[in-house]
């Protein structure tokens, strides 16, 4: 059986912690970031990397596209 | 199952979205989780799929999105409060073979470009223009738009918009739609995901039918304003969709017939 397995890479630099990627992913993968960056902004970041399949719906919501999505499918042999 | 780690999918191969390259990586200027910036980034990914980056002149407007030319990197005119819609015509005369764009909010559009608006639409010039409405002057500091909801607070209708006093929201993408010279008038948003994704259909198909050369292609953009709607963004974007998408429904008004 084949598995989808995704990961996100957010360009914290850019991110301005606008919180519309948490609210559009299916499975909730993203959180903001209890650390700030250069600008003050609260970023997101993968606080449940397990969940993700690379929907890519938090990378077309984001205004400034600072997300960068990733995804593999796995195939596994085992039953 | 050997669990995966990370950096085995995080590689090169395994993309399957990043920024394109036609915005340029100058961070914007636009508040968290504006609108305008999404629109940027899907008239972006449009220009870069059609491959017409070399071919693409835009307009940029007066308003939030006045450096627009510094975020899409194709040739840009800024033009003079409202007047983008003349600009564009003379740009598209001048160079017929050229995919020439506006880009306005509704101070420009509605308020003082209407009459090149209309005028341009009636005379049917074969151009397309991007309308984002967002019901108020984000600039300027939130102040009353002609598309300003009925009851709506703003800094110069501190008690509402009143239609007594104000007159009604103008629906400017319903009044185009109406002109002759228009081929294709829609109406869309970009607060979720699957609008996003609608939009852009919208905003590819209003690039390949100005080649077509039948006249105006014309989408409104319903986003938000939180900066000017006193609201954090979640709460804007919910607001945007119990309060403005009734008044404001999504979907094409006008589609071409042959």
């Amino acid at each position: 059986m084949a598995k989808v397995k995704g990961a996100i890479v957010v360009d914290t630099e850019r991110c301005k912690g606008c919180e519309l990627c948490v609210i559009s992913c299916p499975t909730q993968v993203i959180a903001m970031s209890r650390k700030v960056n250069s600008k003050g902004y609260h970023y997101a970041y993968m606080e449940n990397p397990d969940a993700c399949n690379g929907c890519t719906n938090c990378a077309i919501v984001c205004p400034d596209g600072v997300i960068t999505v990733y995804r593999k499918k796995i195939v596994t042999t085992e039953i | 199952m050997a669990e995966l780690d990370l950096k085995d999918i995080i590689a090169e191969e395994n993309v399957v979205y990043k920024k394109t390259k036609v915005l340029t990586d100058k961070p914007m200027h636009y508040c968290p989780g504006c609108g305008h910036s999404t629109l940027h980034r899907i008239i972006a990914e449009v220009i870069e799929e059609m491959g017409i980056q070399e071919k693409t002149i835009g307009i940029a407007p007066v308003g939030c999105a006045v450096f627009m030319y510094d975020y899409i990197d194709v040739d840009s005119q800024e033009a003079a409060h409202g007047r983008a819609p003349a600009l564009a015509t003379a740009i598209k005369r001048l160079l017929p073979d050229r995919y020439v764009f506006t880009y306005q909010g509704d101070g420009d559009l509605a308020a003082i470009g209407t009459a090149e608006t209309i005028h341009a639409c009636n005379r049917g010039e074969n151009i397309t223009m991007f309308f984002v409405n967002n019901g108020i002057y984000g600039m300027t500091g939130g102040q009353m738009a002609p598309t300003t909801l009925e009851g709506m607070r703003t800094s110069t209708t501190p008690y509402g918009r009143d239609y007594h006093l104000m007159g009604h929201p103008i629906k400017m993408t319903d009044l185009v739609a109406q002109l002759p010279g228009t081929y294709y008038v829609t109406r869309q948003a970009v607060h979720t995901p699957n609008y996003v994704r609608k939009t852009k259909k919208a905003v590819r198909k209003a690039f390949e039918y100005q080649a077509l050369g039948k006249g105006v292609s014309f989408v409104e953009v319903v986003s938000n304003c939180n900066s000017g709607w006193k609201m954090p963004p979640v709460q804007a974007v919910k607001w945007l969709d119990e309060n403005m998408l009734p008044y404001y429904p999504l979907g094409d008004i006008k589609v071409p017939q042959d």
